[in-house]
């Protein structure tokens, strides 16, 4: 199967080149790459407490990445999937303040995530309506909105949502343990948050694979100007790709706030939906790698975490590392295309 | 307002305004060739670190501020190898360099974090500093507030009245075109995404050694990049008017922060995120006088169809297209 | 200049378009090049000057072998080309355009080269002001601009790509009397044409391509039947014209209708088209024929006026109202409007077709053995030619349609597809509903149609049966006399 090499010896060319920059970047600061290298890993995999913890990064990036790829699917960059993720944790935050003591928690929490995704999917179609009857590019639409979504969750926490006595940064008044997202004994990461993440999995590859809907998203994708004449609306179409974006970002956001936090805090989205944009740019736009390339980039992000104590190195290291493999992913796919045209 | 105020609001909106219009106008140099610099938001950071870092350890501005232009043009180097040469979409590796490079300014810049370091001071300008209102205004400022204002009619007087410039704005409206007629787009594309890229690159410097002195994570510039690459579209590509652009925004910025102690009711984060909103409205309304109901309403009036046109910019045709000649 | 290109090949991808070419052009002639559409001539031309590279062969001039690899290395050696598209800058004005490129004069004094322009324009009595916008140019003055460039910059060499298409009968004869101008002066020109009497009036000898290949060269006086052998296999059957019937009942009425767009817009267009009509709609490119077609679709949203279709009103961009009554089409633009690049035919069959992916494989193979596609079902349809893309479309009309409408529907295809696409068409859509198709070329529309609109500057200026059409007449008509 020589295209199944030629994605291994990709993965293998993308992998020293991240490696060789990392490592050179070490140096410059003059610490040991060896030791730093030795930390990520021990602080992701190490344990199985650190290992929850990275799934627990995992599967808010994986559900934002999918929603993501509907968006890529019908050709819009939806960059406002950040602030998409916010809007969907405060619309679950709303819910849990409202019902705290409705006596019916399971009830309560069904009803938080599906506000969430309503609330998030109603924030993308904002971005999509922006682009598609006010002409204005989502990338600036997406990203406007991020802001404005920063700002509003910064005025809930110190304003209406603020905590009985002194507002702060660490957020709203935690939720009784009665309305947090449900889990097993001794488990840190909750199955039945991996049980719906691996079945959002499963949708998206049936949905963009397999159904005449995800062949038209694509149709759209790939030519807005010819599927009008195959009966089919574009607009209908973006429209609906970057709902559904939303919709799964507003759960990652919804479950951040439901099952790891139990409160809103300001930084509730960290950055996963930014993250999110580069784990499907690094999958080269496709499904199947999506899940194992947000389990690393989740590790490093977790693995980082011990950098500050450990070597006094910041801990933005992971981010380098995740936009360096992007970019030495741009660069070999490139090189392969340039390669491609030269003999055909 | 009294007289003495208002110069000192107009100075501040220079001052503020400065690195603003030399990223904008180094972006409009980058998308007039037809070439988008996504990465702005990151490139304007790490270069301000860069700057602080370079100008801490040598003393030397000169120094800081080549070291910027140069990490802004390095940057540049990477959409333009890997956007024009492997064409790849420009978006993605400038979205992608937007993340890195804005880490990548937090990773090496921590031990610089909170340092106090060299800072451009105002530099009065003999015999003219002490002119009623425009001494103020003009004469008692950082240097770079001088760079920008000169900027503004330089790259207006390249683009329009010389050859070069000529051939940079036929290249981003057709490069098939200009490769018959025996230019290089891509050579052509590359060089000015170049000169783009270092422009930003003193832009972050201006911020870290002048206007917003320092470094720090957060370093208070984070946004600036987006709302700079805004001011482009808003200004039509065209060097005057996103000068302006950029001298409107700073003008808002500095005056919602004379509001936001005036109500102090009102939540210091809603001024913070104000200028993000404004943008979307900004980049609508030039959209929707472009429409076609609009434009038939502004035929029976004369005046304002004039306001409009001038108002109104068009991309250029091949922007973000990668040229692959053969 | 003589120019001498021995063994020319070229390859695109698997396909091997130029297979040894040799042609010698003497000094100070009007040398023409002609063949019918895919032959190779354009890519030889761009070859020659150095646009394309080529797989294999030598390039001598003046017996001295040269390379030309890239555009400012022909333009180096004195090589100019018109292209057939021109090749230019809309939204920079005509000044700015006569003065930009490498390949001319390296003065920027505007003011020099506007009395350049002005000399060169004098010469050839050309009329261009040099500070209008481009974009308000029509496609004839544009060339007529890149014309006066190739004048001004001293190419010995000068090469026009199809220099008639889109332009009037005036433009057409300045352009002939500047090129016996030129000629004279001892300038080499190379005319890359598939009109023969344009070729025939003009040129001095011909070299005729055949799928690649030389297949002949005459020398004035030439002997036209004998040209036609050379180009085509067989040469064409003129379509014998069906007996035409009386028109049914009305299906599509265009009233007082308006739109912006293209080039012209369209304005106070009033029409009704019946069942069992071919209408066929003649002009000059971009007259607002385009428009017609995309308004009758529902696929523009008309300025003022409306479209009425089997009793529906149809103004608000509604092509899917559109097309469950029966309506269709298919634009010139295939690979940009029509099809999906990297979609095979089955993602188009289930597209169209709104079915099962097993339901429309079987639609995309009978297809292919019905339309004769070279290709599979799993092929993509970028990967296919252009007269295959054009049967794509073709086979993916809905078997029930009544309107269909084409833009330029035999563009690009040979003279045997031509005639196998408007036979299948008629078979298959005349009877039932109407055809309404525009074309570039006035003869084809005369053999193929019974009625004429005739489009001039946005505005419909003759609406006439075939038997009441006079050719002078609809040719004058097209250029606004």
């Amino acid at each position: 199967m020589p295209n199944l090499r030629q994605h291994l010896t990709d993965t293998l060319l993308i992998l020293a080149i991240v490696l060789a920059f990392t490592a050179l970047l070490l140096a410059i600061v003059g610490a040991s790459p060896i030791e730093a290298f030795g930390h990520l890993f021990k602080g992701s995999f190490g344990s199985w407490s650190k290992f929850s913890r990275v799934l627990n990064v995992w599967i808010p990036l994986t559900l934002c990445s999918l929603g993501l790829l509907y968006a890529f699917r019908s050709g819009l960059w939806n960059i406002g999937v950040e602030g998409q993720m916010v809007l969907g944790a405060i619309g679950a935050a709303g819910v849990l303040r409202w019902g705290v003591d409705s006596g019916n928690p399971l009830l309560m929490l069904t009803l938080a995530l599906l506000a969430g995704m309503l609330l998030a999917a109603l924030w993308a179609l904002l971005a999509g309506w922006l682009k598609t009857r006010g002409g204005v590019h989502e990338i600036f639409a997406g990203l406007g909105l991020n802001f404005v979504s920063m700002g509003i969750i910064l005025w809930l926490i110190f304003g209406p949502w603020k905590r009985p006595g002194i507002a702060s940064m660490s957020g709203t008044e935690p939720f009784p343990a009665a309305l947090w997202f449900p889990t097993l004994e001794g488990w840190r990461v909750s199955p039945f948050a991996l049980a719906l993440t691996v079945l959002a999995i499963i949708i998206t590859a049936r949905v963009l694979n397999h159904s005449r809907f995800g062949l038209n998203l694509k149709a759209v994708g790939h030519n807005p100007r010819a599927v009008s004449l195959y009966g089919l609306s574009p607009q209908f179409y973006l429209l609906i790709g970057i709902i559904i974006s939303g919709a799964l970002a507003g759960l990652a956001g919804g479950l951040q706030v439901s099952g790891i936090y139990h409160r809103l805090i300001p930084a509730i989205s960290s950055g996963y939906g930014y993250l999110g944009l580069l784990v499907v740019m690094l999958a080269n736009f496709r499904l199947l790698p999506i899940p194992f390339i947000a389990l690393f980039f989740a590790a490093l992000n977790v693995g980082s975490i011990q950098l500050p104590m450990m070597m006094q190195l910041d801990s933005s290291l992971s981010g380098v590392i995740q936009g360096a493999c992007v970019l030495s992913a741009l660069l070999v796919f490139g090189l392969r295309k340039l390669k491609r045209g030269r003999n055909p | 307002m009294s007289d003495l105020s208002l110069t000192i609001l107009l100075a501040s909106v220079l001052a503020t305004a400065a690195p603003l219009i030399i990223a904008a106008l180094g972006e409009t140099i980058t998308e007039k060739v037809g070439v988008i610099n996504l990465s702005l938001d990151g490139s304007l950071l790490l270069a301000a670190m860069v700057a602080f870092m370079v100008a801490y350890e040598s003393g030397s501005f000169t120094l800081g501020f080549g070291a910027a232009a140069l990490t802004g043009a390095v940057i540049a180097l990477m959409i333009g190898v890997f956007g024009i040469y492997l064409g790849q979409l420009q978006v993605a590796v400038g979205f992608a360099l937007t993340l890195m490079c804005k880490d990548l300014a937090y990773f090496l810049g921590n031990p610089y974090s909170r340092l106090q370091g060299p800072q451009l001071v105002a530099q009065p300008i003999p015999g003219l500093a002490d002119l009623p209102f425009f001494g103020p205004l003009l004469f008692q400022q950082p240097l770079v507030v001088h760079l920008s204002l000169l900027l503004i009619p330089l790259v207006w007087w390249y683009f329009y009245r010389t050859g070069r410039g000529l051939e940079l704005r036929a290249v981003g409206e057709n490069p098939e075109a200009a490769y018959t007629r025996g230019i290089d787009p891509r050579r052509k594309q590359l060089f000015y995404t170049l000169v783009g890229g270092a422009l930003v690159g003193i832009a972050g410097a201006a911020f870290s050694l002048g206007i917003k002195p320092g470094w720090g994570r957060p370093q208070g510039i984070e946004g600036l990049g987006w709302i700079a690459l805004a001011i482009v579209i808003f200004g039509g590509w065209h060097p005057l008017k996103v000068a302006l652009g950029a001298l409107l925004f700073a003008f808002l910025q500095v005056v919602g922060i004379t509001l936001q102690s005036l109500w102090p009711s009102v939540p210091a984060q809603v001024f913070q995120v104000a200028p993000f909103p404004l943008m979307i409205l900004a980049l609508l309304l030039v959209n929707l006088l472009q429409r076609e109901g609009v434009q038939q309403w502004l035929r029976h009036r004369p005046g304002l169809a004039l306001l409009v046109r001038q108002l109104q910019g068009r991309p250029p045709r091949a922007l973000g297209q990668s040229f692959r000649p053969d | 200049m003589q120019i001498e290109l021995q063994q020319i090949h070229k390859h695109f991808g698997k396909a091997h378009v130029l297979k040894g070419i040799d042609l010698k052009v003497d000094a100070g002639s009007i040398h023409g090049l002609v063949g019918e559409n895919g032959a190779g001539k354009s890519t030889l031309m761009k070859i020659l000057t150095g646009y394309l590279s080529r797989s294999g062969g030598r390039i001598l001039l003046d017996g001295e072998e040269v390379e030309c690899e890239t555009p400012a290395a022909a333009a180096a050696l004195g090589i100019g080309m018109l292209y057939q598209e021109p090749q230019d800058f809309p939204p920079l004005t005509v000044l700015d355009n006569f003065i930009v490129g490498r390949d001319t004069h390296p003065d920027n004094h505007r003011g020099r080269q506007q009395a350049r322009l002005q000399n060169l324009a004098d010469q050839v009595h050309f009329n261009l002001d040099g500070e209008a916008q481009l974009e308000q140019l029509t496609v004839g003055e544009r060339q007529q601009l890149e014309f006066l460039r190739l004048l001004g910059r001293d190419a010995r060499l000068l090469i026009l790509d199809e220099p008639t298409t889109g332009i009037s009968d005036r433009q057409k004869e300045r352009l002939f009397a500047a090129l016996h101008q030129i000629r004279d002066q001892g300038r080499t020109i190379l005319l890359v044409s598939h009109k023969l009497e344009e070729v025939v009036a003009l040129c001095d000898r011909v070299t005729i391509l055949r799928h690649g290949e030389v297949s002949g060269e005459e020398s004035a006086p030439f002997h036209i039947p004998r040209l036609l052998a050379l180009m085509f296999d067989q040469s064409p059957a003129t379509d014998a014209k069906p007996q035409r019937r009386a028109p049914g009942d009305a299906l599509l009425w265009l009233r007082n209708l308006s739109a912006s767009g293209e080039r012209t817009g369209l304005h106070d267009c009033n029409c009704t088209i019946h069942q069992g009509e071919v209408v066929g709609l003649a002009g000059l490119s971009g007259s607002g024929q385009g428009l017609f077609l995309r308004l009758a679709a529902a696929l523009v949203q008309p300025t003022a006026g409306e479209v009425e279709f089997h009793g529906r009103s149809l103004n608000r961009r509604d092509h899917r109202t559109m097309r469950r009554l029966g309506g269709c089409f298919l634009p010139a633009n295939r690979l940009e409007e029509g099809l999906i690049a990297g979609f095979t035919l089955v993602d188009h069959f289930t597209l169209a077709l709104r079915c099962s992916r097993r339901e429309a494989r079987a639609a995309a193979e009978r297809a292919i053995d019905k339309f004769r596609i070279r290709g599979t079902p799993d092929s993509t349809a970028d990967s296919l030619s252009g007269g295959n893309q054009q049967r794509l479309l073709l086979s993916l009309i809905p078997t029930g349609a009544n309107m269909v409408l084409l833009e330029n529907p035999t563009r690009g295809l040979d003279v045997e597809s031509a005639g196998w696409v408007w036979r299948y068409l008629r078979k298959h859509y005349a009877g039932q509903g109407a055809i309404v198709f525009s074309s570039a070329e006035l003869d084809e529309i005369l053999a193929v149609a019974d009625r004429v609109l005739v489009f001039f500057d946005g505005r419909v200026v003759r609406d006439l049966p075939m038997d009441r059409v006079d050719y002078q007449d609809v040719a004058a008509a097209m250029t606004g006399n």
